[in-house]
């Protein structure tokens, strides 16, 4: 028999129909994940023709995009950027009930970002489908699912018959050998990956990470791996269950419990890449060789080591994007000023990336001038990190505390930096004018953008890890 | 809902160089926070069309263009990077636009353009410079054959997912023909655990 890699094995467990030169497979999908701005269309089309949620049972919603961080005023009025995106928020809030999904919605302690709460809940679980409605779902991965972000119009076809039309794509594999230095994060490995590939490297491919810097990667930091997978064109990213999988969803509240729980992980452990899978495409990156990364232009895979100079431009496309960011080129990144420091999003939001940055700040003050916004992903998370106290380090070190969202990471909310600053973001893209009309975004790990809060300037993370404990 | 079906589409292009034209330029995210998938044109390209006063930019290539004989965008490679969101390919048709010429086009992009009436044309990379250094060139993009053809003789095929082909050409539903596979879905989910 042939070996089969996970994504193989995820793909055949939930195909419904089998795909002809004629028709894409038709797939199950068992999580459907909702968020106010990618639904409303897909629920007027069920509505117009007279359709139901199929799985109400398999649906969850959040808000979370254009939704403020800022609290309530006097009045109880949460202050929205727009009377559309309030507008927004309460279409799906009306959707939800109409049809019977369950809605995390304002002042539910489960709210967050979607790709947060997720994992947190124990929704998300080895083998399972998973589609949202946004590009970032390949984080779900992560556990050894097989999740993508959907198109409002499939989104619609997963509401009302809890399947997707699609080509199995083609497979790709990315194993990290050794380990990741001191001060190296799954951001760093991320941003790695797609400058090696580039940014449509992965177009057309499901990407396993492997090897054992990946296998070493906390559940939080594997997130982060698969959240960038859409960063270097790859819609699939995802990493093997393992013991690490099973401890952190062991006992969280949508995980399988009892009887079901050791069912479950006999079930899960069967996931794995067998030996002599075969893939499409095979990259090898040297761990031990990586050092922070940081982007220096205007798409994800435009991206080098924090201590390295700005490379000349020497296309069209670099001298476009070097004009855009303003970095002189032959000089040291370091040597930039910093306007914004924004420590949220999909990507690096969770608790331990908190950690990491308050771990920097601790004791230190953002440098005047610099405004750092500090916004965790998940009610669950802030409540965590309020409780560890890692708010009132933020906040003795003169960075905001903000409620949880997708904030600056797409500035839809209000949440946006001004024309012309530079932009130290723990977010995933770096496209003109993402954070704002004008703004250069520079993306880094937590570490990397707390220190770069703390000096001004984008910063090595290093040395404020190495007078901590290290990552 | 509702587009125009494609078969042989004859018109001008639209030359954007540019590689990596990610969805956030395509339409800038403050547009989303809409409900309806029209009138999105206005917001298409935005902050390449408009100045901070909302005045329209002379380097825009999209001002003071005829969209009505420009249906086709050539872009650089890796058009359509970036968020799922579907208001890109909705804006780029509202606009006017029927079909994106390119080297290489993101995946979801893709499968959300052709869902909505604009055509995905990925064309090896000798077409593709060619088509990038003739903006306004008279093109035809024929669905049927699959070839793209302007100048005197130029020709070159591409490839279209035959679903989603047979879906532009002879208007099949998408969502329809999920509905007719209600028999399967339903033995799948009882044999589910």
């Amino acid at each position: 028999m042939t070996a089969k890699s996970l994504f193989d094995k995820l793909w055949e467990r939930h195909v419904v129909v089998d795909e002809t030169s004629d028709s894409p497979a038709v797939l199950f999908i068992d999580l459907h994940l909702i968020h106010e701005v990618t639904s409303p269309q897909a629920f007027s089309v069920l509505n117009e023709r007279g359709l139901k949620v199929r799985r109400p049972d398999l649906t969850i919603g959040t808000l979370d995009h254009s939704t403020p961080t800022l609290p309530a005023d006097e009045n109880g009025e949460l202050p929205y950027a727009t009377a559309e995106a309030k507008a927004q928020v309460e279409t799906l809030i009306a959707n939800c009930e109409t049809h019977g999904v369950e809605l995390f919605g304002m002042g539910d302690p489960r709210r967050g970002i979607v790709h947060v709460i997720g994992p947190e809940l124990g929704l998300t679980q080895p083998g399972k489908t998973i589609v949202c409605g946004d590009s970032h779902t390949s984080t779900h991965g992560a556990f050894g699912a097989l999740a993508f972000g959907i198109g409002t119009t499939e989104v619609g076809h997963v509401l009302a018959m809890q399947c997707v039309l699609q080509r199995k794509p083609k497979s790709m594999r990315v194993v990290f050998e050794g380990a990741t230095p001191a001060g190296v994060t799954a951001k760093d490995m991320a941003l790695a990956v797609i400058a090696e590939i580039g940014a449509d490297g992965g177009q057309g491919y499901a990407v396993e990470f492997a090897g054992p810097a990946v296998e070493a990667l906390s559940m939080e930091g594997r997130m982060t791996l698969c959240n960038m997978s859409i960063e270097a064109g790859a819609r699939f990213g995802m990493v093997a269950p393992d013991g690490t999988t099973f401890a952190w969803l062991e006992g969280r509240d949508r995980a399988p419990s009892g009887e079901a729980w050791q069912a479950a992980l006999e079930d899960w452990r069967t996931l794995p890449t067998e030996d002599g899978a075969a893939f499409d495409k095979e990259v090898a990156i040297d761990a031990s060789a990586l050092a922070p990364m940081i982007t220096y232009g205007v798409s994800p895979d435009a991206a080098a080591p924090v201590d390295a100079v700005a490379p000349a431009p020497t296309t069209e496309e670099a001298r476009r994007a070097a004009d855009y960011m303003r970095f002189e080129g032959d000089r040291p990144f370091t040597e930039n000023k910093v306007d914004r420091v924004f420590i949220g999003s999909c990507t690096n939001s969770r608790l331990s990336d908190l950690r990491l940055a308050a771990g920097v700040m601790r004791g230190r003050k953002v440098r005047d001038g610099v405004i750092a916004l500090v916004v965790p992903g998940s009610e669950a998370v802030r409540r965590a990190a309020e409780e560890e106290g890692l708010d009132k380090i933020f906040l003795e070190a003169g960075a905001e505390w903000r409620e949880p969202g997708c904030s600056m990471c797409i500035a839809m909310n209000g949440d946006a930096g001004a024309p012309g600053d530079l932009v130290v973001s723990t977010s995933n893209r770096n496209f003109i004018g993402r954070q704002g009309k004008g703004v250069r975004t520079v993306l880094a790990s937590p570490a990397t953008a707390a220190a770069s809060a703390i000096e001004g300037r984008i910063a090595d993370p290093r040395p404020f890890l190495e007078e901590t404990d290290g990552v | 809902m509702g587009f125009e079906p494609i078969r042989t589409l004859i018109s001008r292009t639209v030359v954007m160089r540019q590689e990596n034209i990610d969805t956030d330029q395509i339409i800038p995210a403050r547009f989303l926070t809409t409900t309806s998938r029209e009138g999105l044109g206005k917001a298409a390209f935005y902050d390449w069309r408009y100045d901070e006063n909302g005045a329209p930019k002379n380097s825009s290539a999209l001002n003071g263009v005829d969209a009505a004989s420009h249906k086709i965008l050539v872009a650089g490679a890796n058009f359509g990077c970036g968020s799922s969101r579907e208001h890109a390919p909705w804006a780029l048709y509202d606009f006017g636009f029927r079909a994106v010429i390119s080297s290489d086009i993101a995946d979801i992009f893709k499968s959300n353009a052709l869902k909505n009436g604009l055509l995905p044309v990925e064309v090896d990379q000798k077409t593709h410079r060619e088509l990038l250094s003739a903006p306004g060139a008279e093109v035809c993009v024929d669905l049927e054959s699959q070839t793209v053809r302007f100048g005197d003789d130029w020709q070159a095929v591409f490839e279209v997912e035959p679903f989603a082909r047979r879906c532009l050409l002879d208007g099949v539903d998408p969502l329809g023909h999920l509905l007719n596979q209600i028999d399967a879905i339903k033995a799948f989910e009882s044999a589910r655990p």
